[in-house]
């Protein structure tokens, strides 16, 4: 008991935690951005693994850190773009297209790793980013050493929630976003394009996955590995259920998920020798089923979420 | 753009979907060989001379279809209910986990018992991993795409642990793996000096059978009816949630066969890495069957030709051996529209 309380009182605790959840903030947010506009993105796991190999390829071939992170996000967009397509105009499976797109991004950036890269067998490094300090809010003792000094991805990941929030709720754009995936009519008849909307949510949430995943390989470590993402896309997606599509409940959520995380890490080091390290290690999965669990009961689905949109017909 | 849906659907819409979604895949595919400054066309032939070319190499694509056969099925017995089981990864290594505690010396049988025994509790096993998120699902209204998919992680993670601890091949020199199927367990061999074994016929049996179930049983029915449309479905007195949980289980089972049998047929003994993602190419091949589980078969081993052909034609040439997975996500995608197409018509205004 007493490890546990020295463990949460630590700086190093609560920076691991903010390390853990950025990836996972940004993810959950594209994801929410998503299913707010009616469209559930299973394609999230291949996104993030395409934005981790594409920013930090870009990076290794001699480009600049921050233009990395927007190729990986203009390739979040071409992915989102291609989900909406099926899903959006062609009012396809949600489910099987999100699939396939996990299936052909995740295995298409193995293969552009491999073509690009064929004889390296321990993966090359490139220069990550570095933490930046704020000054004199990092030397606040425990949170404000947690908080304030971390890599600039991290601060973005945290700022791009309240600018979600705002956007979601306090803009007509929101408005629009948030009416397309409970009453898709509704928008129609306001003489906005439910499609286009869709469109646009769609490409933006996946450009937020992208960028979660290319925090991986260019800010949390400084390689590209297979299998990397490990399942970080579904906890995402277990993460929006569990906060009810809203984004500070989001944040909470993440906060909560990857504290217990990092605990489990350090939990590791001391039960370690009493209880065998696959279970820590499914504790994130296990975690996450639970908490969906706990908030299934509750959860107000978008009214909309899975159903296509044509014009002209009635659903 | 107005989508209309065609009065008539014909039979040869129906049968060109898939060969028009493949055709679309390779060509796409295609770019990617180019971008290596491979010659397209040779890449191709290399790849179908490398899974069909000689006797030992139709012997290998044979053999790797047994898995996907399988779980294609299982994919195809879920999705025809719209139920997601996208866990078929993780039902298929609970499968093979059940198939190394009884087969490995805990319980001998004759083979005409043994084989059977095994392959039964594989595919308790398979349908017990998926019972969690079918009751999840129709108690709790959890949905069961996030519990499959996460399950997999853990069902992954709770066999290395049982490789590295209570089930460890002493005589494995420290490598994780279980100690080897008694012989009595062991599938026989279908041709000499091959590896393929007796799990295709089981395949096949397994194909027939769900056809059979899916067309003439009342399940069968009632699997279609729910999937088609639920509401209507509770309305002409089916139990849904009863539908569902059955459903489920056979399609775990499905999977979990997968397991027993790449464990008792062709490797012999349970490693972490039986399965290079059998269960989620399973959904590759539903789709391209078009959820027919006939039609399974001929998917499986076209999707299971592209695997082995890659796996020499990336030897041959220096094309990554990525390129496989990249054509069946390709083609997941591509034989979605295609099937639209024969059913609906898509007009520009």
């Amino acid at each position: 008991m007493m490890d546990i309380l020295e463990i949460l009182v630590s700086a190093g605790f609560w920076a691991a935690t903010i390390r853990i959840v950025s990836p996972l903030i940004l993810g959950t947010l594209g994801e929410l951005i998503c299913e707010r506009a009616g469209v559930l993105n299973l394609g999230i796991e291949g996104i993030m693994t395409m934005g981790a190999m594409s920013g930090w390829m870009w990076v290794y071939m001699g480009g600049d850190l921050w233009t990395g992170v927007m190729f990986a996000a203009f390739l979040g967009l071409m992915f989102g773009l291609l989900h909406s397509i099926f899903t959006v105009y062609l009012g396809l499976s949600q489910h099987v297209t999100g699939i396939g797109i996990t299936l052909f991004a995740s295995s298409l950036s193995y293969y552009v790793y491999r073509m690009l890269l064929p004889d390296v067998t321990t993966p090359p490094k490139i220069e990550p980013f570095q933490v930046y300090e704020v000054p004199f809010l990092s030397e606040i003792p425990v949170m404000g050493e947690a908080l304030f000094s971390q890599t600039p991805l991290t601060y973005l990941a945290l700022i791009l929630v309240p600018v979600v929030w705002y956007v979601l709720y306090k803009t007509p754009l929101g408005l629009a976003v948030r009416m397309a995936g409970e009453n898709p009519m509704a928008v129609e008849a306001q003489g906005i394009n439910v499609l286009t909307i869709r469109t646009g949510a769609v490409m933006i949430g996946s450009a937020f996955m992208a960028v979660g995943g290319a925090f991986i390989t260019m800010s949390a470590f400084d390689a590209f590995f297979f299998g990397m993402i490990n399942g970080r896309g579904w906890i995402c997606i277990a993460l929006v259920i569990f906060a009810s599509w809203k984004p500070g409940k989001a944040l909470i959520g993440a906060l909560l998920f990857a504290g217990l995380d990092a605990l489990q890490v350090r939990a590791q080091q001391t039960a370690g020798a009493l209880i065998p390290y696959q279970f820590f290690l499914m504790m994130p999965y296990i975690l996450s089923i639970v908490a969906m669990v706990i908030m299934a009961r509750k959860a107000s689905y978008p009214k909309a979420l899975l159903v296509p949109f044509r014009r002209g017909e009635r659903t | 753009m107005q989508i209309e849906p065609r009065e008539h659907v014909a039979a040869w819409r129906i049968a060109l979907a898939p060969v028009a979604a493949v055709f679309v895949s390779l060509l796409i595919g295609s770019v990617l060989i180019l971008w290596v400054g491979a010659p397209v066309l040779e890449a191709y032939s290399l790849l179908v001379k490398g899974a069909v070319g000689s006797s030992f190499a139709l012997t290998e694509t044979l053999t790797r279809s047994i898995p996907l056969i399988f779980t294609g099925l299982a994919a195809t017995i879920a999705f025809r209910a719209k139920f997601y089981n996208i866990g078929a990864e993780g039902q298929l290594y609970c499968g093979a986990l059940a198939a190394t505690f009884f087969g490995t010396g805990l319980i001998t049988l004759p083979p005409l018992l043994m084989i059977p025994f095994l392959m039964l509790v594989g595919a308790l096993a398979g349908g017990a991993a998926l019972a969690v998120p079918v009751m999840l699902k129709t108690h709790l209204k959890v949905d069961e795409v996030v519990t499959t998919l996460l399950l997999n992680f853990v069902i992954l993670l709770f066999v290395g642990y049982f490789l590295e601890g209570p089930l460890k091949d002493p005589m494995s020199m420290g490598w994780p793996q279980a100690a080897p199927i008694i012989d009595e367990g062991l599938f026989p061999s279908l041709v000499d000096k091959s590896r393929l074994h007796f799990g295709f016929v089981f395949a096949l049996i397994g194909s027939v059978l769900c056809w059979a179930m899916m067309r003439f049983t009342v399940w069968g029915y009632e699997i279609r009816a729910v999937g088609l449309n639920t509401s209507a479905a509770k309305f002409a007195g089916i139990n849904v949630n009863t539908t569902v949980v059955r459903t489920a289980l056979i399609s775990g089972g499905l999977a979990g066969l997968a397991g027993v049998s790449e464990v008792a047929g062709l490797k012999g003994y349970l490693t972490l890495d039986i399965s290079p993602g059998f269960g989620y190419t399973g959904i590759a091949v539903a789709m391209l069957a078009q959820l027919n589980p006939l039609a399974v078969i001929l998917s499986a081993l076209f999707i299971s030709m592209i695997y082995v052909g890659a796996d020499s034609m990336s030897r041959a040439i220096n094309i990554p051996t990525y390129i496989a997975d990249v054509l069946v996500g390709l083609s997941v995608l591509s034989i979605l529209v295609s099937v639209m197409l024969t059913r609906y018509r898509v007009r520009f205004r």
